[in-house]
């Protein structure tokens, strides 16, 4: 074990009096876009979550390939809390064009590690300053010309590993993960990461106050972004069909299905593939395919994000019209239009709601959580095939491409539910067939398969008006009967969705209602309203249409703040519309620039409304 | 005496080898205008079936929007059929193609479906060799929504209500080949005899075949001087050859003069007999046809005929290396991965 804590301890001889943080801060590194930072981040955060200490790291990242400022935050929190801090205690500065600025936002009685190239012009005496000889290091190691950027960015990974107290080993096991074992490149970074630790050794006096240990509470946990969750889900849903168009922040998520489907999906005699990935030319064509897939049988899926799912919405009104399965996914970024593809948000929700002219309305499952972004990954097979309707996945950038502390998976605890399928034998049996005929009373009517080798097997799918024949018809009666149905079927489906989480504590009068990539903020703020003595009980949302539950929760208390990342407060229109008669309960607190949500602005807006 | 082509496929009796009866094949009652030619598109499409002794539950019917894309109701009322969006036909048949690689695919397009708001899609899908037939029909105007002009109007064509069409046509068939079609054909609504072969041809093809079906809209678009029109057609419809498609090569027994015909072989095991008209055309040759069309897009005749194939692209089920089971088929046994995999994908995140 090359550092430990003791040894960082005992060389710290000035600042004594300062208290010492131990695995509770916020460390944000500014780099430049392209230039092989992510790898250094990646090993930095994996050996902390491997040191056992609670984690999360978001990337802030610009549109941009190459040349443009990013900045990646790690967050350690000894009592678990993962959501964006406002401010950073710690600065790793490898930008010069934004050394300035980051140095400037850079919390009081911070620590700031920088390239001893930049010149510091802000005043801060407050700040711990760390002059990292990344020029020098890079030298010494010697790297092909094309590597030096990434070298000098393994530079920083050694010299705050060795200041902060990061375990050698777990550095080297995490790169060992990211490189798949490739032993020539683990060596190399590792030679860097040493050099660049001794140096640190040599030079530099600990002489801040924050500190990291071991600590146990990573156990059985994972270190994960949402995407590769949510396709893992599909993936043990028995996804057969995925179509998709590239699109930031969704295209991780056809990425990881492209990683794992050849190693989870091939046949094993003949190795060929039991499922198909299509990039496709564009959105329209994307989810073309799905409902073509979808309504041909396969379990099919689409992946997208806000101009995506804008040119989704003809087929998505198609799909809800004609009764056929398929999973979308919404990974929200910032809109209107092209909006900040980089930036998160969680502004889709009342347009998928209604996505598609006419009176459509969509099925929308909200994850929470890395665990959520796989059960719902399965489960909304089953509930599109069950319900014969679209199901919409709306996750948001947050969730989808930051990493993320996760409870391991479990596995689907349910088998398959292709739903209300006819074969051939059914018809045998029964001898007739109407698609659309509400035999049992749910809303939910029967369909065949194309290619079933029965007479009565075939009917004819459209979007216009049709009967319970799936015959073209302009009559009235007609009409009415079937979006009637139809709207039957969405109640069955109320009782069918995940239902809200529900935390509730000793005589809260207020509620707060949240959903998605919020709840780790909510729960921080719930804490620190806790100790204002304000105290809150929370709901939060996992499915829309509404179960019950939520319409119960927001009558038990007497101000319910729905807290969401839209300017509108679509949410809040949401439940508005649910219980009119309890509308002027219902407050919003929306919050929208790009970042994601912080404990400390929710504790401020509920504080602001409350008086406090 | 030599056997008729008739005998052999069936077209002059009243089962076929399924035992299955013309009237097996036949679709709900039309409400296209009356002579609109897309009714007998649909007649020939129900005729090649019933010939071929296709079941019709193997089928399935595909269409976007318009005149045109409703005809899948007027015929095989007993396959599936998908009326779907205006110009997205083929992202559906994408779909379902790869769904199930047992059913055989026909969608009918219209002009406007395909050339103008579809063009995308119809490029992208020819591009990726979707296993289907693709017709069609192709009138020059909208007809659904009461006829103004399509991507494939002539230019300074005229239309009463209209006016002036002042754009060069999109040529479906040049579309096509441009995109790497294997099956590029152009036939005439007013030609039952070469559609219905063109059909079986394009039905025993392996990936897309395109089929441009000249289609007269009776309502908005068949004044005489229109390209069009029925009697523009019959008078200038210029076959390249006289072609038969015959099931099995042996069982073919007509008897032609030496030289007069060329025989392409297909992949399933029948093939195609070329008889030479007035001048020699080679269907296998892609720069040739390329060459042909550019020289008769304005020329003042309607080339009709099988102007390009060549099976040498695979379809894309087989491009995406797919199993042999249509993945509708698989269960849950072979769609679902086991619960130690699930342990050792997480193995990498701790
Ligand atoms: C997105 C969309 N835009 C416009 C229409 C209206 N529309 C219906 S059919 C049609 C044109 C059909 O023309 P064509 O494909 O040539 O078929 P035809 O009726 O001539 O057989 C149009 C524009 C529509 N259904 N959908
Ligand atoms: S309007 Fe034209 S295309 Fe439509 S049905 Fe009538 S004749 Fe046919
Ligand atoms: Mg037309």
């Amino acid at each position: 074990m090359a550092e430990s804590k003791a040894s960082v301890r005992e060389k710290t001889d000035t600042k004594k009096d300062k208290e010492t943080i131990v695995n509770d801060f916020s460390m944000v590194v500014a780099t430049v876009n392209g230039s092989g930072s992510q790898t250094s981040n990646l090993a930095i955060i994996r050996s902390l979550f491997r040191m056992g200490i609670p984690v999360s790291g978001k990337n802030l990242f610009p549109s941009n390939i190459q040349g443009l400022p990013t900045w990646f935050t790690i967050r350690v929190s000894s009592e678990g809390h993962t959501a964006r801090r406002e401010n950073n205690e710690i600065l790793v500065a490898m930008n010069p064009t934004t050394f300035s600025e980051d140095l400037r936002d850079l919390g009081s009685e911070g620590v700031c590690f920088y390239d001893d190239r930049f010149k510091i012009t802000e005043e801060r005496p407050d700040v711990t300053f760390y002059p990292m000889p990344v020029r020098e290091l890079v030298k010494e190691i010697n790297p092909p010309t094309d590597l030096r950027d990434y070298i000098a960015n393994m530079a920083y990974v050694g010299i705050v590993a060795e200041m902060l107290g990061i375990d050698m080993d777990e550095i080297r096991g995490a790169l060992e993960t990211h490189f798949m074992g490739k032993q020539s490149a683990v060596d190399l970074n590792m030679r860097t990461i040493q050099a660049a630790s001794s140096s640190a050794e040599e030079n530099l006096i600990k002489q801040d106050s924050y500190y990291l240990e071991r600590s146990d509470q990573t156990h059985d946990l994972l270190l994960i972004d949402g995407n590769t969750a949510s396709a893992l889900g599909a993936i043990y849903g028995g996804v057969s069909f995925a179509a998709w168009y590239p699109i930031t922040p969704a295209s991780s998520l056809a990425d990881a299905l492209e990683q794992y489907l050849p190693q989870l999906r091939m046949d094993e005699e003949t190795g060929k593939a039991t499922y198909v990935v299509i990039q496709a030319e564009d959105e329209l064509a994307a989810i073309g395919m799905a409902v073509g897939a979808g309504w041909a049988g396969a379990r099919a899926m689409t992946s997208t994000s806000g101009p995506g799912i804008s040119l989704m919405a003809e087929f998505a009104g198609l799909a809800f019209f004609a009764e056929i399965p398929i999973v979308v996914s919404d990974v929200q970024r910032m809109g209107p239009s092209t909006g900040l593809p980089t930036r998160t948000s969680q502004g889709d929700i009342l347009f998928v709601r209604f996505l598609g002219h006419g009176d459509t309305n969509q099925v929308m499952l909200l994850p929470g959580s890395i665990a959520e972004c796989f059960e719902f990954g399965w489960q909304a097979f089953d509930l599109a095939e069950r319900l014969q309707t679209p199901i919409f996945v709306l996750s948001d950038l947050d969730l989808g491409m930051n990493l993320w502390m996760s409870e391991k998976f479990a596995y689907p605890s349910q088998s398959f539910d292709r739903g209300k399928i006819l074969a051939a034998e059914d018809l045998d049996r029964i001898g007739k067939f109407s698609r659309y005929q509400d035999v049992d009373g749910d809303g939910i009517t029967y369909r065949t398969l194309p290619g079933t080798d029965h007479p009565l097997a075939a009917y004819f799918t459209r979007g216009t008006g049709h009967d319970e024949n799936a015959i073209y018809s302009e009559k009235p009666d007609d009409w009415e009967m079937n979006i009637e149905r139809i709207w039957r079927k969405l109640e069955t489906a109320r009782e069918m969705l995940p239902r809200p989480v529900i935390q509730h504590t000793k005589d809260a009068h207020i509620g707060l209602i949240g959903y998605g990539s919020t709840d780790p903020a909510i729960q921080e703020a719930l804490d620190r309203l806790n100790t204002k003595n304000i105290s809150a009980d929370y709901l939060r949302i996992r499915a829309v249409p509404f179960v019950h539950e939520i319409e119960t929760f927001i009558r038990e208390h007497d101000v319910v703040y729905v807290i969401e990342m839209n300017t509108d407060g679509q949410m809040y229109k949401l439940l508005q519309l649910e219980v009119p008669d309890q509308a002027e309960k219902l407050h919003s607190l929306t919050h929208n620039n790009g970042l994601p949500l912080s404990a400390h602005w929710v504790v401020e807006a509920v504080l602001d409304r409350e008086g406090g | 005496m030599a056997t008729t082509v008739s005998e052999i496929d069936g077209s002059g009796k009243n089962v076929n080898k399924l035992g299955l009866k013309k009237s097996d094949y036949k679709g709900s009652p039309t409400t296209l205008c009356q002579g609109c030619g897309h009714n007998s598109i649909s007649s020939q499409i129900m005729a090649a079936l019933f010939e071929l002794s296709i079941k019709p539950e193997k089928i399935v019917k595909l269409s976007g929007i318009g005149c045109s894309s409703k005809s899948p109701t007027y015929f095989l009322n007993r396959s599936h059929g998908f009326n779907s969006l205006h110009g997205r036909m083929p992202s559906i048949a994408t779909g379902s193609a790869l769904a199930n690689r047992s059913i055989k695919l026909i969608g009918v397009s219209g002009d406007g479906d395909t050339a103008s708001i579809g063009i995308g899609q119809f490029i992208h899908l020819v591009r990726r060799n979707v296993p289907m037939v693709y017709i069609v029909e192709n009138n020059g105007v909208y007809g659904l929504t009461k006829g103004q002009f399509s991507a494939t109007a002539d230019k300074g064509q005229v239309l009463r209500k209209i006016g002036v069409n002042p754009f060069m046509p999109v040529d479906v068939c040049m579309e096509a080949l441009i995109a790497n079609c294997g099956f590029v054909a152009r036939s005439f609504a007013g030609d039952p005899k070469q559609l219905k072969q063109l059909l079986k041809a394009a039905l025993s093809f392996q990936g897309t075949a395109v089929l441009d079906i000249i289609s007269p809209c009776v309502t908005f678009n068949n004044r005489g001087e229109s390209t069009k029109s029925y009697a523009w057609g019959k008078a200038h419809e210029y076959p390249l050859h006289d072609v038969t498609w015959v099931p099995m090569r042996d069982e073919i027994e007509i008897e032609y003069q030496p030289g007069e015909v060329t025989e392409v072989d297909m992949h399933d095991g029948s093939t195609l007999l070329f008889k030479k008209l007035e001048q020699e055309y080679d269907p296998t040759d892609r720069m040739e046809a390329l060459k042909m069309l550019e020289e008769t897009c304005c020329g003042g005749v309607l080339v009709t005929g099988l102007i390009f194939i060549s099976e040498e692209q695979p379809p894309l089920p087989e491009i995406e290396e797919m199993v042999d089971t249509p993945l509708v088929h698989l269960t849950e046994k072979e769609l679902r991965p086991s619960r130690d995999s699930l342990e050792q994908v997480m193995e990498a995140y701790r």
